[in-house]
């Protein structure tokens, strides 16, 4: 069986379905992007696989356990990780308290927590801001607190929900360089992104909503060269 | 150095006795450390676990009654309601909790409003349990100089402080802040947060029987429309914390004092007296704009102020 496995999953908001019937599955260890035109649903099936929504039809599997149906925190205990596309740090909180709020869940002590806590921030090179209260923290220094957050739950897969977006150049790079460290870790990662240069360079499959559907599913040149992605993106060419 | 602050301060309140204060003073300085407690507690709940609370009187009510039904209706002394309470105002804390703790911020504020209010009137109508209107009355007091009950109410005060202080300090304090300052974040970071705004709940209200079962005894009298009052006991709770400083270790203590000592001094002016409350929501319109984070937290800016005003004078 797989490892993490979305199998026919739907959700409904009244009569729109803003996923139908996807499936597909993460293998243990690649970095799997999911893409798609806005409004696409790829958040909605992050929320569905992280359990803040409740598939209407359809389940998800994990190392093949049921996880559709769990609490987000449950499938947090469980191993899995996330980020937010609109970033919530714990504002008030200082970016060490914000991590240490996280890597309690699987530390013995405070202690501990700190030793996760503060791992966790040099990974993301977010150590030197520690005392920094999190409201003032720049966006890019944001959308890092929260994949530092997240991995300090240690986490077997890491949910990433457009942590590029709103980078400059310069923090893109060392995004990139940390999602690719964390693969190193042998942590699996799926990951939404519009930044197709991004996406194509770190992705090892892509997988391609629009509306609500899956369309394509391959390789990053496979995705490139399918038609179907060309014309979600860019419409259908009139000479076709 | 400040580690030790706590202590000195407790030191030097158990020796107040010895200054040998008249009974009156006595009597003000129970009132402070019985506030403090209740402020403590409320503070638990909302200051740290942002969920407001605008109902601490049902737990304070619920400590009181436990204290006194157990003297009017078993016959034996009202000091057993306070061990007792921990059980009846546990148990009340969680049903209350199960039902409105699915309700978020302003709903859960206007649930705990709600719930007050119902005691109250529940309190008032089941004669036979309660006795009604005619409340309670602890015939035999149990000394009649006030000296017992100062270090009986600093003893339940030194006791929560330090509950609190080790809680804030510890995974269960993080965890609240998490959940205060985003549910959603704090859920997806694996912290389940009905579990944790429930023992969050519970603690707070524990805390708050306390004081309510100490305040049957102390006062020896008690009826609904006092110990379940909305604007004597809930919203002055809020207004305790929120001069004193929300979500700060002291902040309960010195928001007491002020709370008190302001509250004996505007009744004892002719005529201003009757109209306290509208100098206290006065006083909490002030404070939310211009000490929002109270005296405590705002200490900083307080000290800038006055010195600000010396400078021009």
């Amino acid at each position: 069986m797989s490892f993490l496995e979305v199998k026919k999953v739907s959700r409904f908001f009244g009569g729109l379905a803003a996923i139908k019937d996807v499936s597909f599955e993460v293998r243990k260890g690649e970095i799997l992007g999911l893409i798609g035109p806005n409004g696409a649903g790829k958040t909605t099936l992050f929320n569905v696989v992280n359990g803040f929504y409740h598939p209407s039809r359809g389940e998800v599997f994990f190392q093949n356990r049921k996880i559709s149906g769990s609490k987000p925190h449950q499938i947090c205990q469980r191993g899995i990780a996330r980020t937010f596309q609109v970033v919530k740090p714990l504002q008030r909180m200082s970016v060490l308290d914000n991590v240490l709020a996280s890597s309690f869940l699987r530390a013995r002590d405070k202690n501990h927590a700190n030793e996760i806590a503060r791992e966790s921030l040099e990974f993301t090179g977010l150590y030197h801001d520690r005392e920094v209260i999190s409201k003032g923290l720049p966006l890019g220094k944001r959308k890092r607190l929260e994949i530092a957050r997240a991995l300090a739950t240690q986490p077997e897969v890491l949910l990433l929900d457009e942590s590029f977006a709103g980078l400059n150049p310069a923090e893109l790079d060392e995004s990139i360089g940390i999602i690719r460290r964390i693969k190193d870790r042998g942590i699996t990662i799926m990951i939404i992104e519009h930044h197709m240069k991004v996406i194509m360079a770190i992705s090892d499959r892509i997988v391609v909503l629009n509306y609500g559907e899956k369309i394509a599913e391959g390789t990053p040149l496979e995705i490139r060269e399918n038609p179907l992605v060309v014309e979600a993106y860019l419409g259908v060419s009139p000479s076709a | 150095m400040n580690r030790y602050v706590p202590f000195i301060a407790l030191a030097l309140l158990a020796l107040v006795p010895l200054l040998g204060l008249n009974s009156y003073l006595m009597h003000i300085l129970i009132l402070v450390v019985m506030w403090s407690v209740i402020g403590m507690a409320w503070n638990l709940l909302s200051g740290y676990c942002g969920q407001v609370s605008f109902g601490h009187a049902a737990f304070f009510g619920v400590g009181a009654y436990t204290s006194g039904m157990l003297y009017s209706k078993l016959g034996i002394s009202g000091w057993w309601g306070v061990p007792a309470s921990v059980i009846v105002v546990t148990l009340f804390a969680l049903v209350f909790g199960y039902i409105c703790l699915r309700l978020r911020g302003p709903y859960f504020a206007l649930a705990t409003l709600a719930i007050g209010v119902i005691l109250r009137i529940v309190a008032e109508n089941l004669v036979s349990v309660t006795g009604g209107d005619l409340g309670i009355m602890i015939r035999e007091r149990s000394w009649i100089e006030k000296t017992r009950y100062y270090y009986i109410i600093l003893g339940i005060a030194a006791f929560s402080y330090l509950l609190v202080h080790q809680i804030i300090k510890s995974k269960l304090g993080y965890y609240f802040v998490a959940i205060r300052e985003d549910q959603d974040a704090a859920e997806s970071l694996g912290i389940n947060t009905t579990l944790y705004k429930t023992i969050a709940l519970c603690l707070s209200a524990v805390i708050t029987g306390f004081a309510g079962a100490f305040y049957t005894n102390y006062m020896g009298y008690i009826d609904p429309k006092v110990v379940f009052a909305l604007h004597d006991i809930s919203i002055i709770t809020i207004m305790v914390v929120m001069v004193g400083g929300v979500a700060t270790f002291s902040g309960p203590i010195i928001g007491a004092i002020i709370m008190v000592v302001l509250a004996e001094a505007i009744r004892s002016i002719p005529l201003l007296g009757t109209a306290h409350h509208t100098l206290f929501g006065i006083l909490l319109i002030v404070i939310i704009i211009f000490l929002p984070n109270g005296i405590v937290g705002d200490f900083a800016k307080l000290k800038k102020l006055a010195g600000f005003s010396r400078r021009r004078s």
